[in-house]
């Protein structure tokens, strides 16, 4: 069974069509790129799959469970986490309370327990802290674990919100323009971060990118979305060698 | 002094301890211990003002956890804390139920309150839930005048004597020690909600909803909660206020109260417990100045003799939020957190 099966998926607002009539399957333990021109869609399949967006149209399954027009915070309790195109972090708190928010679906201290500090709300923090320390580690932002994320550069922004994501613990992962604005540096460090994180924490994820060189390297099947329509889907070669993807772009560009 | 703020501190239970440092253990014992001669030596008056600094405080971090930090504004907070009042003031004068049961009743009635307010508000934002919940104190403030046969009405209600285990608390002097360890049962236990899981949760709301949501925060449980919690605390704080005033009357929860507590937490500080304890005691205390510079107008001003009224006090705490939300929209506790790094780096300065 595949872990994501996405099934006739259509999403209007109003007379805009963001999505037309979208089939896809992700399979277990890859990386699958989503691509496609300006406006085509990816941000809203995002949504749709987060639950940020109810479709029109079509059906969402994960691990064969329909999902389609759960709330965003139940399906977040079913193993999806994400990144947004635009830095979506809590701005007025610093790193590790950012990164522990990752960790309330993992958590179940109430109002009472909190308020008092005592027991088991206390462990749950320590523990739960544990866990995000080791993201910190693994994502290389120890120093400054400590500050308001608001003040951040850009560049370690992004990455606080990957480190908030896989804080999670998820089995999705969705990634929208992860390199987005960086330079050839920081794409690489990002491009080596998504291979680690499927490599080593085992995560599936899905990526959506507009840095080819990123895509082509480091992705296991790609789908290719136009006008909210899926033009192609295959692996990095068949993409790169297909006609419909290649019109749709130098449509786009030049 | 400078090796204070990069003590080295071992295990993450050491991270989240409250006070970290020897020093804020001891600046806050010697605090205590002012706070404990005090009657002792402070006018009554004096004390009476800080009792109703204390109810202020406990009033003022209610509406901070909704509105500073889960961003959800009210203009009703009155009406929550009139609820706490009067449900003390009228079992405790009719029945002669304990103040043991009292508050803790106060506080929980005002929180349904807040739960019958906050479910039908939860699509509201920003202009239309400051209206909703405006509407809700007039509401309140009409009930308790015309359900005259519960709540007298006009008359007011007075309130039987604070008993605790047997040893009546019948002057400020003696609800003031009563009144300083519950506030900082508040204020620690505010604090700490605000440091674990649900307060992160309310905070991400306010900053990023849809961001908190797909984290797994459910909107609709915790702003609710953010409702419940703040009108406790507004509840426990009206019954007390009931017993330091022994006599309530409606008078005393008008819309102006609401826009008094907004002050608090603006001036003191959105967002911060600290905050809504500085707001608390200076909106409480801001009046006195303003009937002390009264009275040294008159002495240049005959003319103006005897107009000092509550409309002096609408206009200073209008005054206060403009000012505040142009020029130091951190409140209080910004130019404190300022003070106090200037102090930790000193001698070095950047
Ligand atoms: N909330 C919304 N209301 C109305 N239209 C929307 C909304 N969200 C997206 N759209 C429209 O849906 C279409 C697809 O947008 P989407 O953001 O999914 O594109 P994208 O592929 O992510 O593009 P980009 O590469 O620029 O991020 C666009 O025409 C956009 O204007
Ligand atoms: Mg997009």
């Amino acid at each position: 069974m595949d872990l994501l099966e996405i099934r006739h998926l259509s999403l209007n607002f109003g007379g805009i069509v963001a999505l037309k009539n979208v089939h896809m399957t992700v399979k277990k333990g890859q990386i699958h790129a989503i691509i496609g021109p300006n406006g085509a869609g990816k941000t809203s399949l995002f949504n749709c799959l987060s639950g940020v967006y109810i479709p029109t149209e079509g059906e969402i399954l994960v691990e064969g469970k329909n999902i389609t027009g759960l709330k965003p915070h139940k399906i977040a309790r079913l193993g999806i986490a994400r990144t947004f195109q635009n830095i979506e972090l809590f701005a007025n708190m610093n790193v590790i309370d950012n990164l522990l928010l990752g960790r309330h679906i993992h958590m179940n201290s109430g109002p009472f327990s909190g308020s008092f500090f005592y027991g088991k709300a206390l462990r749950e923090e320590v523990g739960n802290r544990l866990k995000v320390e080791e993201i910190i580690d693994f994502l290389e932002i120890e120093k400054v674990r400590k500050q308001l994320v608001g003040s951040l550069p850009y560049g370690i922004q992004k990455r606080v919100e990957l480190g908030r994501a896989l804080t999670m613990d998820p089995k999705i992962l969705l990634l929208d323009e992860p390199a987005a604005g960086m330079n050839v540096e920081e794409t690489e460090d990002i491009a080596r971060f998504v291979l680690d994180i499927n490599e080593e924490l085992g995560m599936t994820i899905i990526l959506v990118e507009h840095d080819m060189g990123v895509v082509m390297d480091i992705v296991d099947e790609i789908t290719v979305l136009d006008f909210g329509s899926k033009i192609a889907n295959g692996n990095p070669r068949e993409i790169q060698a297909n006609p419909k993807v290649i019109e749709a772009y130098l449509g786009q560009d030049e | 002094m400078a090796i204070r703020s990069k003590t080295f501190r071992e295990s993450y239970y050491e991270d989240i301890k409250l006070f970290k440092t020897i020093w804020i253990k001891s600046w806050i014992g010697l605090f205590l211990m002012v706070l404990a001669v005090l009657p002792l030596i402070g006018d009554p008056y004096i004390i009476y003002l800080i009792n109703i600094s204390c109810i202020a405080t406990i009033a003022a971090l209610g509406l901070n956890i909704l509105t500073g930090f889960t961003g959800q504004i009210s203009l009703g907070h009155a009406a929550f804390f009139a609820i706490g009042a009067y449900c003390t003031a009228i079992i405790s004068s009719r029945f002669q139920v304990p103040f043991w049961i009292c508050l803790p009743a106060s506080g929980v009635l005002a929180a349904c309150a807040g739960l019958f307010v906050g479910i039908p508000c939860l699509r509201l934002k920003g202009l239309y839930l400051a209206m909703a919940t405006m509407s809700f104190g007039v509401v309140v403030e009409y009930v308790v005048i015309t359900w005259d046969s519960v709540t007298k009405g006009v008359r007011g209600i007075s309130v039987p004597t604070l008993n605790l285990l047997g040893y009546p608390l019948d002057s400020n002097n003696k609800l003031y020690y009563f009144l300083i360890v519950l506030t900082a049962l508040a204020i620690i236990a505010a604090t700490n909600l605000m440091r674990t899981r649900v307060g992160r949760a309310f905070i991400a709301i306010r900053d990023r909803d849809i961001a908190a949501e797909v984290m797994g925060v459910s909107l609709t449980q915790y702003k609710v909660m953010a409702f419940a919690i703040s009108s406790f605390y507004a509840g426990i704080a009206g019954g007390l206020y009931a017993y330091v005033m022994e006599y309530i009357h409606p008078e005393h929860f008008t819309f102006l109260l609401s826009v008094q507590y907004l002050a608090m937490i603006i001036v003191g500080g959105l967002g911060s417990i600290l905050g809504s304890i500085f707001g608390a005691v200076f909106i409480t205390i801001i009046p006195e100045f303003i009937k002390g510079l009264a009275q040294f107008l008159t002495l240049l001003f005959p003319a103006i003799e005897d107009k000092y009224d509550d409309g002096w006090n609408i206009a200073a705490f209008g005054l206060l939020i403009m000012l505040f939300l142009i020029f130091e929209p951190k409140g209080l506790s910004g130019i404190w957190t300022r003070i106090k790094t200037c102090f930790k780096n000193w001698p070095y300065t950047y």
